[in-house]
């Protein structure tokens, strides 16, 4: 790792501070993505300001049409909410899903979205759910928010603070899993709420998760597993790469969609 | 690029010293304080063999830096038994069902266990394996390692219902 100057800010305002005053910082989240990243050289920033001591980025408050996580809430605190295993227990249990235990007692919220992996879960659980994210300076819907691979709206000297998912009627989050990585071959988020079907998807697309207006409309039509056998996902707009072709990606959107709405119509 | 005052506990004894802010936790623990029975496997936060505890969490110490655990404790697979005492339940238990091959992923595996155990986690042997997802054993040898974190957590699940 090269060397860097280390900060510990003690609130958002002085982080921002921090930030803004360094033109090559970054923030440290909970650093599963990051350290990685640093060990391989792929970044090398001149100073990092470290956000696991301020107390105003954690916690999850539920009102009732919403829970709202802050940033720097660990993946396996959303895993054992009991708020969130009520309201949203797709979003525990997508949770309690990300990478592997020990990851998940460091890896944030905030970061995942922030990183926007195009493979991460929570960019779909964010779609689906409708999200607003809160910064430093505003509040941006989720859509707006994720912007490409790798790729967010933020501005350099804004920090995530906390995330607001709206609660579903219902909802289901099945993944692909890649066995190494654990991060989604293919995720899919499904979720009904006031009426409107949701279907977001990660691992798949060439600019990151994405909303698949296709499946949506279908099961907008009839909320049914059957519903789903005559959509064509287009594979021109998905990745391809050594774990998986476009037209297998597309395959198992299509899966893993059926295995999602089965799971909610169960339920019923 | 300035040094960091750090201060944390390691098993339970004060740790005090000057570090530079992109040393790992596990460099920390091996290089600095000679605690090499936390291994490095794979480097890259995958095999798990780094796992200790910091605070009441199971965490890769290859995958943090040593100033994300200032002010916090951090128990190693050296803190759970004295070198001359008896062994701690769980590496009593690796010995008894032969939890271990070429002994390599062990103070991971154990460690990892270890949080389970403080949480008082119940669990079936599928569980277990499930919950063993962050650490890998390159022998396969995962019944004898399953088999006796299993009996662990029920044994200790006996006791803390005896006691009540």
């Amino acid at each position: 790792v090269a060397p860097f100057n280390y900060h510990r800010p003690g609130s958002v305002a002085e982080a921002v501070a921090l930030l803004s005053a360094r033109s090559e910082g970054k923030l440290l989240a909970g650093g599963q993505s990051l350290l990685p990243t640093l060990r391989l050289r792929l970044a090398a920033p001149t100073d990092l300001i470290d956000l696991g001591h301020i107390a105003e980025l954690r916690g999850i408050r539920a009102t009732a049409d919403e829970i709202s996580i802050g940033a720097m809430t660990r993946h396996n605190d959303v895993a054992a909410s009991r708020e969130i295993a009520q309201a949203i227990p797709a979003l525990a249990r997508l949770a309690g899903h990300i990478g592997d235990r020990q990851i998940r007692n460091l890896g944030t919220l905030g970061g995942s979205l922030a990183n926007n992996d195009p493979a991460a879960c929570y960019p779909a659980a964010a779609l689906g759910l409708a999200a607003t994210i809160r910064t430093s300076r505003r509040s941006v819907a989720a859509h707006e928010f994720l912007r490409g691979m790798y790729e967010t709206c933020l501005d350099p000297d804004e920090i995530v603070t906390s995330v607001s998912f709206k609660i579903p009627s219902k909802a289901a989050y099945l993944k692909f899993m890649h066995p190494a990585s654990r991060f989604a071959l293919v995720g899919v988020f499904v979720a009904e709420r006031a009426g409107e079907v949701r279907v977001a998807v990660t691992g798949a697309g060439l600019r990151g998760a994405f909303r698949s207006q296709a499946l949506e409309s279908a099961l907008q039509h009839s909320f049914s597993v059957e519903s789903i056998d005559a959509v064509a996902p287009d594979a021109e707009e998905l990745s391809s790469d050594l774990h998986a072709s476009a037209d297998y990606r597309a395959h198992l959107i299509k899966v893993m969609a059926r295995r999602a709405v089965a799971q909610m119509t169960a339920a019923d | 690029m300035s040094s960091y005052d750090l201060q944390l506990t390691v098993n339970g004894q004060p740790v005090s010293l000057l570090v530079e802010p992109q040393l790992l936790l596990v460099q920390l623990l091996r290089e600095h304080l000679a605690l090499t029975g936390t291994h490095v496997g794979c480097d890259t936060a995958q095999c798990g063999a780094c796992t200790v505890l910091v605070g009441d969490r199971a965490i890769k110490a290859c995958n943090m830096l040593a100033v994300q655990a200032d002010g916090l404790s951090v128990t190693t697979i050296e803190g759970l038994s004295a070198k001359a005492g008896p062994l701690h339940s769980l590496q009593a238990a690796f010995k008894q069902h032969h939890g271990l091959q070429c002994g390599f992923c062990t103070p991971g595996m154990i460690m990892s266990a270890c949080e389970l155990l403080q949480n008082g986690v119940a669990a079936d042997e599928r569980e277990v394996a499930a919950a063993l997802d962050g650490n890998l054993c390159r022998c396969t040898g995962y019944r004898g390692i399953v088999a006796a974190i299993t009996e662990t957590l029920a044994a200790a699940q006996q006791d803390s219902r005896g006691a009540v």
